[in-house]
């Protein structure tokens, strides 16, 4: 196998890793800050859940979690799922995983806020909601993107986890190429492909620092 | 009719009791300077007349509106959401350490909450907002940003943001205390001003020069009680001998 072939038929499977990361991002951001609110609720039931639920979460491999919820309806309920279920269990896996690590670092960014900000936006006259999302949350975005951006950079090298459902992307296209044609190439592609697609989530990060720089 | 009302407020935090049986009023253009110890429960009064404590017994009037009414025990009992926020448009709050919003302008700080909370036009917010920031002689900081400010002139967007809302009554808590003392002069300034053009107004203060010439009334407050109030000749000649022991304190 030349290397043209070989490159357009991991393309494929490039569209499919990047198609897992920006979906596990558009559904575990929203649903991380979700979580992040369950854990500091007032009411000690549901924070004592949320709070059972993130340590399960980052306590058991991620890799087990997709077949979890890949097999579970099968093995749990003799439900059988549709063709596409395989990638919509990828990504409610990768949700469900990376909304519990989202969460505690959206708690540790609303929590390290001063309690100032929220008297003063409370004196003002405006409401709790509009005091979170014009006031608290758009310091709390400054303050985590650090430790976001690690979290961003770490879910792209995670998304080579959908293997283990025997997904098509990157690398089990990768994995299945080598084996077939008994070369390495198609592992430095995979290497090369990770690599740059991590430079461009981290300098898209730096550039969103950037931006943020203008106040302190 | 009284600006403000207060009667036989109680507050604890848990077993401390912080106030006990305070009760004042303030009419219209006038200025209550509040004076006492650390811990005498100065900040504690203003957070409960300002809704940011939660008043246990006593009562609470803006304008000859409840904002909480006494029942037979004298527990307070808080009007309704509605009515709280309606009768919070009548004041406003100087914090210590400011408390501006680090990522908004020095003019959108001021128009934000106009704009948001008042539903004001964009141009009717800028308008009032420069107004205020050329009395504050800040119109040239509009687009900085509150870090880029001195302590003094964060203080004075502060009062500016307080004023934009249009208040009945402002309440400062020790506005100078978090300055360097060459800063203080500058916010004292703007309270003075305030005063002369009859603002009713209510400042917790270590100065005691200027509670003696500013405020027309001065409340000494010693562990949680009102020891002694009057005019400020009456409190800076008092024989009390707690308010002297206070008072010699800053001589
Ligand atoms: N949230 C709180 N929880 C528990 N105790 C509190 C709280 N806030 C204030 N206190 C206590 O209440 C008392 C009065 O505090 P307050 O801040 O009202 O005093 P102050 O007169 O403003 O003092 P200072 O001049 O130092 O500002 C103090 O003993 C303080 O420790
Ligand atoms: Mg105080």
């Amino acid at each position: 196998m030349n290397f043209e072939t070989m490159i357009s038929q991991m393309t494929g499977g490039m569209t499919e890793t990047i198609g897992i990361f920006a979906w596990t991002l558009v559904f575990s951001l929203p649903f991380g800050l979700l979580i992040a609110f369950g854990r500091m609720s007032k009411y000690k039931w549901l924070s004592t859940i949320v709070k059972l639920y993130i340590s399960i979460m980052r306590g058991t491999p991620l890799m087990l979690q997709l077949l979890v919820v890949f097999f579970g309806p099968y093995y749990l309920f003799r439900i059988s799922m549709g063709g596409s279920w395989r990638f919509i269990s990828i990504i409610i896996g990768f949700t469900l995983n990376y909304g519990a690590y989202f969460a505690e670092i959206f708690r540790s960014g609303i929590e390290s806020m001063p309690i100032g900000q929220y008297e003063a936006a409370k004196l003002l006259g405006y409401s709790r909601i509009q005091t979170f999302f014009m006031i608290i949350f758009p310091q709390v975005i400054k303050r985590i993107l650090p430790a976001m951006a690690n979290e961003i950079i770490t879910l792209v090298k995670d998304t080579s986890l959908a293997f283990s459902i025997a997904y098509m992307e990157m690398f089990t296209i990768a994995k299945q190429i080598a084996a077939a044609n008994t070369t390495f190439v198609p592992f430095v592609i995979a290497a090369v492909f990770y690599y740059v697609f991590n430079l461009l989530v981290a300098g898209v990060i730096g550039l969103m620092e950037k931006k943020l720089n203008y106040y302190h | 009719m009284y600006y403000l009302e207060i009667n036989h407020l109680r507050k604890s935090f848990g077993d401390l009791e912080v106030l006990s049986d305070i009760s004042l009023t303030l009419e219209q253009g006038k200025v209550l300077a509040i004076i006492g110890p650390s811990g005498s429960g100065k900040s504690t009064l203003l957070r409960c007349a300002t809704y940011l404590e939660r008043m246990d017994g006593g009562d609470l009037t803006y304008l000859g509106e409840k904002a909480v009414n006494m029942d037979e025990k004298g527990n307070s009992v808080y009007a309704k959401p509605a009515k709280l926020k309606e009768i919070q448009q009548n004041f406003g709050l100087v914090f210590q350490n400011f408390n501006l919003f680090p990522h908004f302008s020095v003019i959108k700080n001021i128009m934000h909450p106009l704009i948001k909370v008042q539903k004001k036009s964009k141009e009717e917010a800028k308008e009032i907002a420069r107004k205020l920031l050329e009395k504050m002689g800040l119109s040239e900081k509009e687009n900085s940003y509150p870090y880029q400010l001195s302590g003094g002139q964060q203080q004075r967007v502060s009062i500016a943001r307080a004023l934009a809302l249009n208040p009945k009554v402002l309440f400062f808590d020790e506005p100078t205390s978090a300055l360097d003392p060459e800063l203080t002069g500058e916010i004292l300034k703007v309270i003075r001003e305030l005063a002369s053009e009859h603002m009713t107004m209510v400042i917790v203060t270590h100065e005691m020069n200027f509670a003696k010439n500013v405020a027309d009334y001065v409340i000494f407050m010693d562990k949680g009680v009102i020891v002694e109030e009057g005019s400020p000749d009456q409190i800076f000649t008092s024989d009390n001998p707690r308010t002297k022991e206070f008072l010699g304190k800053f001589d």
